[in-house]
């Protein structure tokens, strides 16, 4: 909470808190301090600490050399770093095209989950058509069955469309997901209903309604399942590795990672080096994205 | 410019709730039309019947010369201020304004000029480039009917425009709302369920209870001649005291009060004084009125509601469960009188008054329809 009152101090925005809060007259209260900071930092702070120790060893093991890695007890200072270890790492193996691969099936999943959730979406929230809770209900009971069971019926169909080792096979069965629908229908029901009754006297067509007034309000959502559907696609393992056998070129990321892992010898360094630089989008997805994660302005057009 | 009628309007809603029921109604060309209820009688149900936002289950809707049961929202010719206003919250005053005309393809040039005359009548000149988050209410409330007036509609629908806003920013509001609504002359229709509004705003007031039409006519003539009882208890604050009363060959009892009225039938009656029609008499005029014990003096300034209950020697005048039903509030305590008088007049809680009613403020209502009786 403390590091959200900061940013929002040094960046005063439309979105300000502050400028709600006088409105509607709710006054921050000043509290005593006993410590310089909040008492839940004490708690927090060794928690962090632990969540990150993990990366860190990730990152100091990219920096050392094969031998340095497995000495035990684990070195958490190599002395000299091997910032080779990256250039190595790209060069001896195909990751270019790996994250070329991966970028594409990535992006094309999520551009045409955010369209094809949106619409389903919004059919689902706001438009009445027959059957429409029964569809609704089977979709979400398919949720519950897990992708184990799935597995090879799914192998099947994308076999029978001869796309087994071309990234087409990443792509077609994931092109819309059962939980971007869901989590989109049950925000987009909480948008006032009004919002878009003055869009249709004011001559708004469906779509235009979408377009400009149910999505624009919905872009933390959208944000949200672009993040989650780009973070499960971008690490999946098992579906590559179900559906690309031999084809090198149409490996991505998470395959091309695993044949650092050999049955003999494991070159950790290069493994290590490799893992950071395929988790880099990741984390500038995250730090772009998280302002939207607060939810926005969708009420804002009502009354206070 | 239009006018609407409704010819027997009914909505039904899933389940059967029956929201609308026979609703039969004119609204002449620029005239300014109040519905107004208790929440739940329908009134809105009515006002989205007009704008095509809810189907009609039976009956037809005119809107001009055109037959609209069928014709969607945006080919209605209308414009409606909704009661939380609506206002597309990610966009700026200027395109929430625009963004109707937009969507009818108005050339730029006149977006602009119809954008600019519409916020120098309401005075938005200021606020075009923020959005709503950054208004106040009142504020809001104005762009919303800016919205509305930018698409210059045959009709305007207004759903309790001014029940967001607090009381001293309500009143300047409604007299705002009539200038506008004198000068422009389009037909409006204007749902609240605050009966003070009606009754100051509107040319015309339609009083609906339960989904049917209890009552029409202009604000002055409901008030004072009230169709049945739950409109003598509905407009008008404080409402109507009503009492029991008997008749037997052409005089009517009402507790110490008796008088002649020739013409209605024998049986009960519910009497009905408005609190202004009652005034303070001396005790040598005993059998002229009511006995009031006192028990609650409401001090407003310019005048003193009294409110006290009939002391009646001869007959119980408190409403029985039946005829309270009759009633637009039904859980009030029906003995009670209230009785509006100058604050020079103002007597002591406690204390006895003698109160008689003025000539011609009785109205005479059936015990068991509520109807009016008038004399033939």
């Amino acid at each position: 909470m403390s590091s959200i009152a900061v940013s929002t101090k040094t960046a005063p925005g439309p979105l300000d808190p502050r400028a709600l809060a006088g409105e509607t007259g709710m006054v921050e209260r000043p509290r005593r301090r006993f410590l310089p900071f909040d008492p839940w930092h004490l708690f927090l702070a060794p928690l962090a600490a632990v969540m990150l120790l993990p990366l860190v060893w990730m990152v100091v093991t990219s920096l050392e050399t094969l031998a340095q890695t497995r000495h035990f007890p684990p070195i958490l200072w190599p002395g000299r770093l091997q910032f080779g270890n990256y250039a190595e790492a790209i060069h001896k193996s195909a990751f270019g095209t790996w994250f070329w691969n991966t970028t594409v099936v990535t992006v094309t999943i999520v551009v045409s989950n955010l369209i094809f959730c949106s619409l389903a979406a919004y059919a689902f929230a706001r438009i009445r058509f027959l059957g429409r809770g029964v569809i609704y209900f089977v979709l979400l009971a398919t949720l519950m069955v897990p992708l184990q069971v799935v597995l090879i019926p799914t192998f099947l169909i994308v076999k029978d469309l001869g796309l087994i080792d071309h990234l087409g096979a990443l792509i077609v069965p994931n092109l819309v997901s059962v939980f971007g629908i869901f989590m989109l229908t049950q925000f987009f029901r909480t948008l006032p209903i009004e919002l878009e009754e003055a869009a249709r006297i004011d001559g708004a067509s469906r779509l235009t309604i979408l377009l400009r007034i149910v999505v624009p309000l919905s872009l933390p959502a959208l944000a949200t399942l672009a993040v989650i559907q780009f973070m499960w696609t971008w690490n999946d393992f098992l579906w590559p590795l179900v559906t690309i056998l031999t084809n090198q070129n149409a490996f991505t990321l998470q395959l091309g990672l695993a044949t650092f892992q050999g049955a003999h010898q494991t070159t950790w360094h290069l493994l290590a080096a490799a893992n950071i630089m395929s988790m880099l989008p990741i984390l500038v997805l995250f730090l772009a994205a998280q302002r939207f994660f607060v939810r926005g302005i969708a009420t804002q057009g009502l009354k206070g | 410019m239009a006018r609407v009628a409704f010819e027997d309007v009914t909505k039904v809603y899933p389940g059967s709730v029956v929201a609308v029921q026979g609703l039969s109604l004119d609204v002449a060309d620029g005239e300014f039309l109040i519905l107004v209820g208790p929440s739940g009688c329908g009134k809105t149900s009515a006002l989205r019947m007009v704008a095509g936002l809810e189907r009609i289950s039976d009956g037809t809707i005119t809107i001009g010369d055109r037959v609209v049961n069928d014709v969607p929202p945006k080919d209605r010719d209308i414009a409606m201020v909704f009661q939380n206003y609506a206002l597309y919250p990610h966009m700026t005053v200027e395109k929430n304004l625009a963004f109707g005309l937009r969507q009818r393809r108005t050339s730029r040039d006149d977006v602009r000029r119809r954008v600019g005359e519409v916020s120098r009548m309401l005075g938005l000149e200021e606020l075009l480039q923020r959005r709503p988050g950054q208004l106040s209410g009142g504020q809001r409330q104005r762009v919303a009917m800016g919205r509305a007036l930018v698409r210059e509609p045959d009709v305007f629908l207004l759903d309790e425009p001014l029940s967001n806003l607090d009381a001293k920013l309500r009143v300047q509001m409604r007299s705002e709302l009539k200038r506008l609504q004198d000068r422009l002359g389009v037909t409006t229709i204007y749902v609240t369920h605050d009966q003070v509004e009606a009754i100051t705003l509107g040319e015309r007031i339609a009083v609906l209870s339960d989904g049917v039409l209890q009552q029409v006519g202009r604000p002055q003539d409901v008030y004072d001649d009230p169709d049945n009882v739950f409109v003598a208890s509905f407009i008008g604050s404080p409402p109507m005291n009503l009492l029991r009363g008997k008749v037997t060959s052409g005089r009517v009892i009402v507790g110490d009060l008796a008088f002649d009225h020739p013409q209605v039938p024998n049986g009960d009656v519910l009497v009905g004084i408005r609190p202004e029609g009652l005034r303070p008499v001396g005790w040598d005029h005993a059998g002229s009125g009511f006995e009031l014990r006192v028990e609650v003096v409401e001090p407003l300034g310019d005048e003193v509601l009294v409110h006290g209950s009939v002391e009646a020697r001869d007959a119980d005048v408190r409403l029985g469960s039946e005829e309270a039903t009759l009633l637009a509030d039904t859980d009030s305590d029906r003995g009670t009188v209230t009785v509006r008088l100058p604050p020079e007049e103002r007597p002591e809680a406690g204390s006895r008054l003698l109160v008689a009613p003025a000539p011609g403020a009785i109205r005479l209502f059936d015990a068991t329809s509520g109807l009016a009786i008038r004399p033939a």
